[in-house]
């Protein structure tokens, strides 16, 4: 049982999801995708315990081994993943329930949650897989089961932003799968071990180094693409205003996640760090697009009226501190990215499910509909505030723990303006935050349009996600070990 | 002693238990804990006694020594005598967010004062501006609100000063203590002092005092002006001890405040005027850094948070029973209100630093570091300061409240809890006065001898308050003394308030010129100078429109040529 571990992960929720689809109704799909999202996380726990203990988990499926089948390669990166993924969904599918049962039609809901266990299934599976062909498989599951999910909002401007995700995504797929192609040509392997070893052999024969580049350009775009780095963001916040409450709060938290972790996956064990980041120079491209990220999308989203909208653009932005976490190519960079995949996780999917508790309620999560829910929705709008002050990095929260990890990564090297553009982007975030907070607890809300406060089956996973980003904002010590030690292994380059 | 708990625990259960409670519970609440909290610290043994691992740092979360010790105790007695003023708010006041503001605000102080690194400073200086401002935002006026938020922006803004700097030193010298830092050449100490000194209201920076303060709830304010600067007093006494600069700086600030308090007319103004003035004193003794000046300084601290809360506590009775405030709209309350009088009376006779009183045996001390330290010029200027502050809040203030004209207002006397306040003060200020080596002088921080009861200090104080009420009594019948008018005095806010915006949307811009307060201007600076943005970013601009998917996927490949470019190129 333990030996398979990695391959129960993925194989059980796949299987269950067609039993998803195939039962009709959707309150019998709905309790086997709770099945699935909590057996998962279930694994996914057991996973990180064992890598933890015991290193790396090489598991070949069908007994193959590895450069002729295909392995699963589980080390403490993709473990810590893969836990973040699971929990998300496992909070997530209780949620769904009130919230699904509104936003999508009923006869669409077995549907919906089969897509929901596939994608969760495909993001899982990237996270673990040791394989570059087999990433674009699971990508592609994971990405064409979220159109579904999000074409099934009741808003028709859901219809045209699937579609124009499915397009994106799409082209960044294909861009991830003619890179893959152009590395299998030049080096015959598709192995992520195998090409971590042949890409120096081959650069070193002198033959195929402009194949390489190449190839590490059109994975670049794919995966930059894939995980809404400016200026390739434009699909994400039509995608996430558009989309169910439920699927916003869980792709928020978990799709953009695992292409970072593809990001760290191919230019740092793939590719290796010299190769990226001295040869390729890509953190002279990744800090200047992860800076304007950070701060051309929270200006943006202080302009925003939707907040659904806001927090989209909001995590756009996110996505620049972890990428600018990343690009500084140290351990302590890496881990604050790496935390921060953690952390954000926590605070959007608080924030997204408290959106969707308003949605349940309102009608609509325009700025200009929540005037006065301070008071009629106290543990909603409690709970953006919970969210709020760690999107904003209070001590206390988790969101000041990653910013603190990400500026002592700054001040290390010595980067005294990207440290204060952060702060800048902090204060920033100060401001569309309190915009909402204004406008709730400050205005007065139309007696005819009084609302009540959400039912209790999406208070409490708001709330668990709200007490956690609290509870690893005090005691950091488990993730902060788990990512120091994953950006131990990712970075090669001791300063 | 028997708890050994944190001290801001205490305060913070108190503080949350205060805002769920109500009736006799909640009155219990608010005396109990204070009290309990103060004998929690007798007998605390000096040391460290709380840390806490976080993200691979020991944070040092409590930390006693003498001066700690000493704010330890002081802040435990202002919240007891707060509370005791406040205890008859009725839920029309908003008693539950104010007394529960106030002991998380109480709470902060403690937590700030007992920190034992700068991370942990900064957590309670940040939580010092986000509960207090709901002490001014419980007035419930429009006004208010604006003060509140132009004060917490300002007090949020040195919080950030503080971590920034925190940081840069941290990374510079691997230490987060709270240590001498002073003013070593490197750039993070002038950032810390520029933190501590916005929240010592420094000359320059002191605006959000005299702004926000007058602003509060009758009882929010006599908080305010307990812990606040305070904090700050501790910190800098911490951190620059014996910095020559802040000699100048502390003998600017008791000297400048002293020509607005003559012209204000908001008397709760005045007296945010004369609380600059005193922490004047206390900043140039910390400057001295002698022993027996940074004695001085902190027992000033003490006593002053006793008698400018006892003149607060009086104003703000005034207010509670009349409604008004301005020294135009008041006079001859001394029939209604005789002991609401006598306490102003026994308040401005401390900070007048009259023998026998609080004030003398603090101030004097600070004064006598400065001759045996060899800065005359500096004792000039701060017996000027200590004549104008006899001259605007001894007795201007009693003046023109209680007795001068006589306004034709009847009132009564306020209720008792907020008497048993003012006489809980009164009988401090007396005591501490007279008695200053049995109580005050026991538990000062540093061995350094002083007797402020010999000829020389009390010959010199008196003559300088005779000839003082001697001025007061010239001008006014010569009719000089400015009166008092319906005004508002233009002071270095006005800067931030009028001339800001004024520059920015040129003259004819009338409209922000009325609505110039910090939010709207700072607001409207941040629009005019994003209006630019604002076309690329705002609802419609190209960065935040909706993209149809043909030049999605146009980004897409300028960024794939780009790449190219950029990777086969290098």
């Amino acid at each position: 049982m333990s030996q398979n571990l990695p391959a129960l992960l993925i194989v059980v929720p796949l299987l269950l999801a067609p039993i998803a689809a195939l039962t009709g109704r959707w309150k019998a799909a709905w309790v086997v995708a709770l099945g699935a999202a909590w057996w998962a996380f279930g694994c996914s726990l057991a996973l990180l315990q064992r890598v933890r203990a015991e290193g790396v988990i090489h598991y070949s499926l069908g007994g193959w081994p590895a450069p002729t089948g295909i392995e699963y390669r589980v080390d403490l990166v993709s473990a810590f993943v893969a836990v973040i993924v699971t929990t998300i969904a496992a909070i997530s599918v209780p949620y769904a329930r009130t919230s699904i049962a509104q936003e999508v039609s009923e006869d669409r809901g077995a549907l919906f949650y089969a897509a929901f266990i596939l994608s969760m299934t495909g993001l899982l599976g990237i996270a673990i897989t040791g394989d570059v062909f087999n990433v674009f498989v699971f990508l592609e599951i994971s990405s064409l089961s979220a159109y579904s999910m999000i074409a099934l909002g009741r808003d028709r401007r859901a219809l045209t932003a699937a579609y124009q995700y499915l397009i994106m995504g799409s082209v960044g797929a294909s861009f991830i799968v003619i890179g893959i192609g152009l590395l299998y040509v030049t080096t015959g392997t598709l192995g992520m071990e195998d090409l971590s070893h042949r890409i120096p052999e081959v650069m070193a024969q002198g033959r195929g180094s402009r194949t390489i580049a190449v190839a590490f350009t059109f994975l670049t775009v794919g995966v930059t693409l894939k995980l809404a780095l400016f200026p390739l963001h434009l699909w994400l916040p039509n995608a996430y205003t558009y989309a169910p409450s439920a699927v916003t709060a869980f792709m928020a938290s978990t799709s953009t996640k695992v292409s970072v972790y593809l990001l760290l996956r191919f230019f740092f064990t793939v590719f290796g760090e010299t190769f990226s980041f001295v040869e390729m120079r890509l953190n002279m491209v990744l800090m200047p697009l992860a800076l304007v990220a950070i701060l051309a999308m929270s200006l943006v989203a202080i302009y925003q009226e939707n907040v659904k909208r806001l927090l989209a653009f909001s995590s756009v932005a996110q996505i620049g501190y972890m990428i600018l976490g990343i690009s500084f190519g140290s351990v302590l960079g890496v881990t604050a990215g790496i935390l921060h995949l953690f952390n954000h996780a926590l605070m959007k999917g608080a924030l997204f499910m408290a959106m969707g508790c308003i949605m349940y309620r309102v009608g609509s999560v325009r700025i200009d509909r929540m005037a006065g829910l301070g008071k009629q929705m106290p543990w909603t709008m409690a709970a953006f505030v919970g969210g709020g002050l760690s999107l904003i990095g209070v001590p206390l929260t988790v969101g000041f723990v990653s910013k603190w990890y990400l500026v002592q990564a700054a001040l290390e090297q010595g980067r005294w303006f990207v440290a204060a553009l952060v702060m800048v982007g902090s204060l920033m975030a100060v401001i569309y935050i309190w915009k909402v907070v204004e406008v709730a607890y400050f205005g007065r809300r139309d007696p005819e349009d009084s609302v009540e406060e959400a039912p209790l089956s999406l208070l409490i996973p708001t709330w668990v996600l709200v007490i956690a980003s609290f509870w690893f904002g005090i005691d950091a010590s488990t993730t902060a070990e788990v990512a120091t030690a994953a950006a131990d292994l990712l970075v090669e380059i001791v300063p | 002693m028997w708890i050994d708990a944190p001290p801001f625990l205490l305060l913070f259960i108190g503080g949350l238990l205060a805002g769920v409670t109500r009736g006799v519970v909640r009155k219990a609440i608010l005396l109990v804990v204070p009290v309990l909290g103060g004998l929690n610290l007798i007998g605390m043994q000096e040391g460290v006694h709380l840390t806490w691992d976080v993200a691979g740092y020991t944070l040092t979360v409590f930390e006693v020594d003498r001066m700690s010790l000493l704010f330890g105790y002081l802040f435990h007695l202002a919240t007891f005598i707060g509370n005791m003023f406040a205890l008859h708010l009725g839920e029309e006041d908003r008693a539950s967010m104010q007394h529960s503001a106030a002991m998380l605000y109480a709470g902060s102080a403690l937590g700030a004062v007992f920190a034992g690194d700068l991370i942990v400073l900064f957590v309670f200086w940040e939580m010092l501006a986000l509960t207090s401002v709901f002490l001014i935002w419980a007035r419930g006026t429009e006004r208010s609100y604006r003060a509140g938020f132009r004060y917490l922006i300002i007090h949020v803004l040195s919080g950030v000063l503080l971590l920034s700097a925190t940081l840069m030193r941290a990374h510079e010298t691997g230490s987060i203590d709270i240590d001498q830092i002073g003013l070593n050449g490197s750039f993070y100490a002038w950032i810390f002092l520029l933190s501590f000194g916005i929240k010592a209201a420094f000359p320059l920076l002191h605006n959000w005092l005299t702004d926000a303060y007058p602003e509060g709830t009758a009882t929010g304010t006599v908080f305010l002006s307990a812990f606040t600067t305070k904090v700050a007093v501790y910190s800098l006494a911490r951190t620059f001890a014996g910095e020559d600069l802040l000699i100048y700086i502390g003998a600017a600030m008791t000297a400048f405040p002293i020509f607005y308090a003559v012209i204000e007319n908001d008397l709760r103004r005045v007296l945010g005027y004369s609380m600059i003035n005193q922490i004047g004193f206390m900043v140039c003794g910390i400057g001295i850094g002698s022993a027996m000046s940074i004695n001085g300084a902190v027992a000033h601290a003490f006593n002053d948070v006793i008698f400018k809360g006892l003149l607060f506590m009086s104003m703000g009775a005034v207010l509670h029973q009349t409604g008004r405030i301005n020294g135009s709209d008041l006079g001859g309350l001394y029939k209604s209100m005789p002991f609401t009088t006598g306490a102003c009376i026994v308040g401005a006779s401390s900070i007048s630093a009259f023998p026998l009183f609080s004030g003398f045996v603090s101030k004097s001390m600070v004064m006598s570091a400065a001759i045996y330290e060899g800065h005359e010029v500096v004792w000039l200027v701060l017996l000027f300061a200590a004549a104008g502050v006899f001259h605007h809040a001894g007795i201007k203030i009693p003046f023109f409240a209680f007795y001068g004209h006589d306004s034709g207002i009847r009132t009564t006397e306020a209720p008792k809890n907020m008497l048993i306040a003012m006489g809980i003060a009164m009988v401090l200020n007396v005591v501490i006065g007279t008695f200053p080596q049995q109580t005050l002088y026991l538990i000062l921080p540093f061995d350094a001898p002083y007797s402020p009861y010999d000829a020389t200090h009390v010959l010199t104080q008196t003559q300088l308050l005779f000839f003082g009420a001697l001025a007061f009594v010239g001008l006014q019948k010569t009719g000089i003394y400015p009166p008092e008018l319906r005004s508002t005095n233009i002071d270095v806010e006005w800067s931030y308030r009028k001339l800001g915006p004024w520059v920015v949307n040129g003259v004819g811009s009338a409209a922000l010129a009325i609505d110039g307060y910090v939010r709207s201007s700072v607001m409207a600076l941040v629009h005019g100078v994003l209006a630019a943005v604002n076309r690329a970013h705002g609802q419609v601009g190209p960065l935040a429109r909706s993209w149809p998917a043909g030049s999605m996927v146009f980004w897409v490949a300028l960024s794939l040529a780009a790449y190219l470019l950029f990777y086969l190129y290098r």
